[in-house]
């Protein structure tokens, strides 16, 4: 019984580490390849570890193309959103959760049902509304679609609910304004679907190729993925200087995600199995 | 007396306040878009123009007889049937050996075989056009030494979409592995156990335990599959584009719709005919999640 045991445990445990080297090899591939020369890069057979190890491939991408200034421009979008996101879903969520108004379910099932809409059906017009507004190629263009998010607002009524009542009349008889009470003792209180809250819509925005490709058209406003494969087709034949902007525009997320690994996936299995 | 009356009103009104900027937002970057869209698809509008005339459903019939449209939906019904089949079984086999008790370090493989899911969809993109190089690309070289032919992958117009297909599985199967590991940690061992003590094989533990108390988990990671393989845009975008034509080659192998609605809108900048492309795919999208409902849950009243 316990030999059959540990001979299951050795078959499940090689095939698990060969499919995840399956999974890392074209990060080994990539990382080889960013730090070759290019003959070394086309050489046949190729090898693992570079054999003439240069960082030219990081300069060149960076004198080439403003690649920190993509950066900059990712980070900003980036934080703007998620605090945009963190602050009118949970305000919203916790309206919806604790407060009994009039229009109150039917307003939240209006905002919940266009979570079913594609985000590529209102990406025309919303091309021509930053049109007419003079936005186009400009960070805002990029902000303004994410400032609010339905799936935010969901999330952050689920967790509202769990707040007791007596704690916020509590707040109210030791005379809290409303704000306050939002402010100081729900905010704390769902911290942690904040915390989810906010990776993911960090993540989507980081990501996020579709809209920026549209209203991106130079250096001023394009965001790390767009500047990357602008870049990458120029200089398509230069898989070195590819995969260097590459690993440049992966590792930060990377480190990001080891660090806190535990949140993200925890993350993925609560929220994707709740909605 | 004041205080409290002050106190109610404010109570009154607060919420009306707390959602109004979430709904101001919403109804100018989500309700508005959606109309406006909707009423452009039935307009005959080109962005230089700027003259719309109502065109009825003129777009909706121009899509039926454009054979680039026609084209692009099959495939992504092709690409779709290519990825969710091996990614939803991979993923689940990959759950229920993570899962499993003999299994040490299992944050170690999850962490593993999750990574892709948060790697740039760019960055990823350009790094497989490379390992598919036909030449120097490192899957060519390994088939070769082992006796193999190298493919042209991403220049045939046979192979193109299924290599794609081929990198988004490698890509989303750690994402739906998550999802299924999670389902597997909802089912109460106490289960597990009854089985084992009427005498219960490990397959028919799994099919009559495992597989219907995953039912939920399955029907949300068919859905979700789907409407995301549906949207499929950034590797065709950054793999198939070449210096000579635009992305989709080739020969429109790999053009899917999100890609077809890109070029008709911002290529050549139609916008009217764009949005009812956006709106037969939103339409599809909606029947075929309704569809799945449907069927699925039929399987779960036995």
């Amino acid at each position: 019984m316990t030999r059959r045991n540990s001979l299951e445990r050795i078959i499940l445990g090689t095939l698990l580490l060969l499919g995840g080297i399956a999974m890392i090899v074209p990060f080994v591939w990539m990382v080889s390849s960013a730090f070759k020369p290019l003959p070394e890069v086309i050489k046949v057979p190729p090898t693992l570890i570079p054999q003439n190890p240069t960082l030219d491939n990081f300069r060149t991408v960076f004198t080439r193309v403003p690649f920190s200034r993509y950066f900059l421009n990712s980070t900003i979008v980036a934080v703007v959103v998620v605090f945009s996101t963190l602050f009118t879903s949970s305000l919203a969520g916790f309206a919806f959760a604790k407060y009994d108004f009039t229009g109150c379910n039917v307003i939240f099932l209006l905002i919940v049902s266009t979570m079913m809409v594609p985000f590529h059906v209102i990406i025309i017009p919303l091309y021509i509304m930053m049109h007419r507004a003079g936005l186009v190629d400009t960070l805002l263009a990029l902000i303004i679609p994410g400032l609010v998010s339905a799936y935010g607002i969901f999330l952050m009524r689920q967790f509202s609910q769990g707040i007791p009542d007596e704690l916020l009349d509590a707040a109210r008889i030791d005379g809290a304004s409303e704000f306050r009470i939002y402010w100081q003792v729900v905010l704390p209180l769902v911290k942690p679907a904040l915390a989810t809250l906010g990776i993911f819509t960090f993540m989507w925005n980081w990501d996020s190729f579709l809209w920026p490709v549209i209203v991106s058209d130079s250096d001023i406003s394009r965001t790390l993925p767009i500047g990357l494969s602008t870049f990458g087709q120029q200089y398509a034949s230069f898989y070195n200087l590819q995969m260097a902007a590459s690993l440049v525009t992966v590792t930060p997320v990377l480190i990001a995600f080891l660090m806190a690994q535990k949140y993200f996936i925890q993350g993925i299995a609560l929220t994707g199995l709740k909605t | 007396m004041t205080a409290s009356k002050r106190s109610i009103n404010q109570k009154k009104l607060a919420p009306y306040i707390f959602i109004a900027p979430a709904v101001i937002f919403f109804c100018l970057l989500l309700v508005y878009p959606i109309l406006f869209g909707f009423l452009l698809s039935f307009q005959d509008w080109n962005l230089l123009a700027r003259e719309a005339s109502f065109v009825g459903l003129g777009n909706y019939a121009k899509a039926l007889r454009d054979p680039l449209f026609r084209k692009s939906l099959w495939n992504t019904v092709y690409y779709t049937l290519m990825t969710i089949p091996p990614t939803v079984i991979l993923s689940l086999i990959l759950a229920l050996m993570i899962n499993s008790r003999l299994i040490r370090y299992k944050s170690l493989f999850r962490v593993l075989y999750f990574v892709p899911v948060v790697t740039s969809m760019v960055a990823i993109s350009f790094v497989w056009k490379w390992m598919y190089n036909p030449r120097y690309g490192l899957i060519n070289l390994a088939l070769e030494a082992v006796g193999f032919t190298g493919q042209s992958w991403l220049s045939s117009p046979t192979l193109a979409l299924p290599s794609v297909a081929i990198m988004m599985i490698w890509q989303s199967v750690g994402f739906y592995m998550v999802l299924f590991i999670a389902g597997l940690q909802g089912i109460p061992e106490t289960l597990y156990e009854a089985a084992t003590i009427d005498g219960a094989n490990r397959w028919q533990t799994f099919s009559y335990i495992t597989l219907p108390l995953l039912n939920p988990t399955i029907v949300f990671i068919l859905i979700t599959s789907v409407i995301n393989s549906f949207q499929v845009f950034v590797p065709v975008f950054v793999m198939t584009s070449s210096t000579t034509g635009e992305p989709g080659g080739p020969l429109n192998s790999t053009r899917v719709l999100v890609y077809h609605l890109y070029s008709i809108a911002f290529r050549n900048l139609d916008m009217g005919y764009g949005s009812a492309i956006a709106f037969i795919l939103f339409a599809i999208l909606l029947i075929v999640t309704v569809l799945q409902f449907k069927v699925v849950q039929q399987k779960v009243e036995y």
